[in-house]
């Protein structure tokens, strides 16, 4: 790359809005401030506070990138979805599991059920199970028109192997009904065929809504007459651009802890650590590999319904600076899982409140000047040492489930909540806490790469694993060049092979991840 | 019994229990079986013992890779016109359907067909667990012949196998269901009421409620699941033994393949750093020893559940860091005969060890 970039990277979160401004390497600007109920004048605000911090003019900003959590409560919540329509590419194979056979009943009442089966599919060597029918592909374009759906989601039977079929009938669908946004499986899930359609489905009942955003974040962005282009946070720590997220986003699902984990990796150039993001309420526990984000591995149920996209695989516990202790009548203490939370300042002791938080607790230690020490003297001792055994009792725990060795790790505290940490931590090899760890998270997104991931069935008997392997890294990276990275940084970070069981013939499904650093 | 919407999720979670770490995630069976029961149709379970001597019952089942079940997921048609064309051979109306295998997705196919269908499904199945090959049953270990077997697609694509050896009948048939894109529908082993009392694993449906209840109880009056998922094992009820073999995390898994088979060692360590046991798995876990002494072997049943739900885990699932308890079940006699750990015994699989009763190991 040449000369220096300057982007400006928010995290929108459920309680607060994070934002920094970094020129390159360098952090010029951070801020953080309550989430406004507008996200579009909370990124305006935001982005226009770290302009002026940094005193860098808008001429110079060469990037924005944000990280929203609004999809995912959009879902959760089942707000803003609109009606959707589903097309399997199936027959005359699946009949016996309807889409939507899982689904919870509240959101079948926002989303419809608007279902239609049609020939085609392919099977797992990418032969097709039959042809299409272009004639019955229309039809339910038509019928899918008449009924004024705007969104549809198509899911085809073994599409991550063969993308043709999907493609087809989006484009005879888009024939018909050109202003249709269409959901293709292929490009959101992996192989299973009903956590993919479940994933496309929810992106599908999103795209509408995501729109509005897109145009909310563009919104504010010309208010203040930056014409950088805008990049989204994708939950596998790396960014999307605006065109790809009006398109997919459900992609940003959980993007919130991930962006601390790249930031946390960022900042500390650990690229193997496990990373503890203590909040107001919970603590986020995940593990970086190779500076990324490791994914779940099992489906993940989200407001209900099963999906197989990747997701980080995040450990939540119920700790943080304003978890409420309680003592028992035997002397031991329970911390959380309930929390003040954003009333910190109104409910905590140091603060004139009446409820006793850990952050009254590591302020009655003497080891933080937070509000009114006094008000926490009364304390007794054998609580205050209770409480901070149960504290790190906490996360020692948290990080020996999501280690993936015995070997001690790097540990690095980010977050507000990091102050309850006042110890070493058994099983880490040293506790790293990163200078500006209450904004890693914008960090993260600000300093984030392009990623593309492929996951395909590939015949180790026809190319040999060496063959294979070389097959589909290449066509990894080609696809991380497409979505905008630059080639010369291209680095394949995760393959992973998982052999057909019960098959003969050498089919290996072949997972493979590359990332690259924007093109300028 | 029916199998209903009420004991659907016990039912699954039993069926991944006794699939031992392989046989196919049932998640793909109990959305089948979601759907016919919201259709309106009834899965009927009878006891073998209600089943006339000289009724004739076929088992159903899937062959092929889970990958490809949970991608094409069947029709249903096609396991129905595997049943019909079975009919055709024999020269006679079918009274009863059965599971082959008591685990992993196999557990539901005749469930899905009994409904379809309106036949009964039979409480008894012929592996006891979950296994990887057709003839590893305790009908062929009888001398009972699989044939015809038969093999359906969702293109109305039916062959029929005939073979003198049951072994010959697996590598056909398997052959068959890759050109069939990985998966096929079948129907074969016809047996008589008599046959089905005297050489199969009996009750294995029921077991596998009573087992996914024991789970689902203990969790919702939030008492010890294991306490309780092993005080029912143990009981008279079952007529098994049983055993917690170990309590760790796991720290290591080997994996290997060979000719389609999902090959490999998983280690669990314990969490205070007293011991390490090994389990090696082939699709299903076959083997558990601590210290080179042995603990368990194929054919009696090896799970590895979740420690603090108590949910099964697939060798495929199987990851660093899972705490995990590993429970060892005795397979029913039957099942241990001389002959019978031929078939499905440590030398059935290639394993060096001999057999040992999991009960009769030193704790």
């Amino acid at each position: 790359m040449t000369g220096k970039t300057a982007r400006i990277g928010i995290d929108v979160g459920g309680t607060n809005t994070d934002a920094v401004l970094m020129m390159g390497v360098e952090l010029l600007a951070s801020i953080k401030k309550p989430t406004s109920s507008d996200i579009q004048t909370g990124v305006y605000a935001a982005a226009k506070a770290v302009m002026e911090q940094a005193n860098i003019p808008v001429g110079q900003i060469t990037d924005v990138m944000i990280g929203t959590t609004q999809f995912t409560n959009a879902f959760v919540e089942r707000k803003r979805l609109t009606e959707i329509g589903v097309i399997r590419v199936a027959l005359p194979a699946t009949t016996s599991v309807r889409p939507y056979t899982d689904w919870p009943s509240d959101l079948l009442d926002v989303i419809g059920v608007n279902v239609h089966y049609v020939n085609g599919g392919h099977e797992f060597d990418g032969r097709e199970i039959a042809p299409l029918d272009e004639d019955q592909i229309r039809k339910v374009a038509e019928d899918l028109k008449a009924r004024g759906i705007r969104e549809v989601a198509i899911s085809g039977v073994f599409s991550p192997v063969n993308i043709s079929a999907e493609e087809r009938v989006a484009e005879l669908v888009r024939e018909v009904c050109p202003d249709m946004s269409v959901t293709l499986s292929n490009e959101i899930g992996r192989l299973g065929l009903i956590e993919r359609e479940n994933a496309s489905c929810m992106n599908a009942s999103l795209s509408r809504f995501a729109g509005d955003v897109l145009d909310g974040f563009r919104a504010a962005l010309e208010e203040l007459k930056i014409q950088a282009p805008l990049y989204i946070s994708q939950n596998d720590g790396t960014i999307m651009n605006e065109e790809h997220v009006r398109r997919y986003p459900v992609l940003t699902f959980a993007s919130g802890p991930t962006n601390s984990m790249r930031g946390a990796a960022y900042t500390t150039s650990h690229e193997n650590a496990i990373v503890v993001d203590i909040g107001g309420t919970t603590t986020d526990i995940g593990i970086l590999v190779n500076g990324f984000p490791r994914e779940s591995s099992v489906p993940v149920d989200i407001g209900g319904v099963r999906t197989n996209f990747r997701m980080p695989d995040i450990i939540s516990i119920g700790l943080g600076g304003g978890s409420i202790v309680r003592q028992r009548e035997d002397g031991s203490v329970t911390i959380g899982p309930d929390s003040v939370g954003y009333q910190l300042t109104e409910r905590a002791l140091v603060f004139g409140g009446d409820t006793l938080t850990t952050t009254d607790i590591v302020v009655a230690a003497g080891r933080h000047q937070i509000g009114d020490p006094e008000k926490v003297k009364h304390l007794e001792k054998a609580l205050i040492e209770a409480t901070e055994a149960e504290i790190h009792r906490l996360i020692e725990n948290a990080i020996d489930k999501v280690k993936t060795s015995k070997e001690d790790v790097p540990v690095i505290l980010v977050g507000g909540g990091a102050i309850l940490v006042s110890r070493p931590l058994s099983g880490a090899s040293k506790v790293v806490i990163p200078e500006n760890s209450g904004v890693a998270n914008a960090i993260g997104a600000a300093k984030a790469q392009i990623g593309f991931e492929i996951d395909r069935i590939f015949s180790y008997e026809e190319l040999g694993r060496d063959g294979a392997l070389a097959l589909a890294k290449d066509q990894s990276r080609e696809g991380c060049r497409n979505s905008g990275a630059d080639s010369a940084t291209i680095d394949i970070i995760d393959v992973e092979e998982l052999p057909l069981t019960y098959l003969p013939g050498g089919a290996v499904r072949v997972r493979v991840k590359a990332v690259g650093d924007l093109a300028k | 019994m029916k199998i209903d919407q009420d004991n659907l999720n016990s039912f699954i979670r039993g069926a991944a229990f006794l699939g031992t770490g392989g046989g196919g995630d049932p998640y793909v069976g109990k959305l089948m079986l979601k759907q016919v029961l919201s259709e309106g149709r009834e899965i009927n379970v009878i006891d073998p013992g209600d089943f006339p001597d000289d009724a004739l019952a076929v088992n159903i089942l899937t062959m092929g890779a889970p990958t490809v079940i949970n991608e094409k997921i069947p029709s249903g048609a096609a396991n129905v016109e595997a049943l019909r064309q079975f009919e055709k051979e024999l020269g006679r109306r079918v009274d009863a359907v059965m599971p082959i295998e008591a685990g992993g997705v196999n557990a539901t196919m005749p469930l899905i067909v009994g409904a379809l269908t309106g036949l009964p499904v039979i409480d008894a199945d012929g592996m006891g667990r979950a296994f990887p090959e057709l003839q590893m049953t305790t009908f062929n270990v009888a001398g009972l012949s699989s044939s015809p077997n038969i093999i359906a697609d969702d293109k109305g694509s039916v062959l029929t196998v005939l073979t003198k050896d049951n072994v010959d009948a697996e590598r056909y048939c398997r052959d068959i269901c890759v050109r069939m894109g990985g998966a096929g529908q079948m129907a074969c082993y016809p047996l008589s009421g008599r046959e089905i009392r005297e050489f199969a694993v009996l009750n294995t449906i029921s077991l596998a409620v009573s087992i996914g209840d024991a789970i689902a109880n203990a969790r919702r009056r939030h008492s010890d699941v294991f306490e309780d998922l092993m005080g029912f094992l143990t009981s008279e009820r079952t007529g098994r033994h049983a055993r917690l073999l170990f309590d760790g995390k796991v720290t290591d898994i080997l994996r290997e393949t060979t000719g389609g088979f999902s090959v490999g060692t998983v280690q669990i360590d314990d969490l205070h750093g007293n011991g390490r046991m090994s389990v090696k798995f082939q699709n299903e876990y076959l083997l558990a020893e601590t210290g080179g002494r042995l603990l368990a072997v194929v054919p009696d049943l090896i799970c590895i559940l979740d420690r603090e739900t108590a949910e099964p885990i697939t060798t495929e699932n199987l990851r660093y860091g899972q705490r995990v308890k590993v429970v060892g079940i005795s397979a029913p006699d039957i099942m241990r005969t001389e002959r019978a750990l031929k078939v499905f015994g440590p030398a059935g699989f290639g394993l060096k060890a001999e057999f040992v009763p999991v009960e009769s190991v030193q704790s």
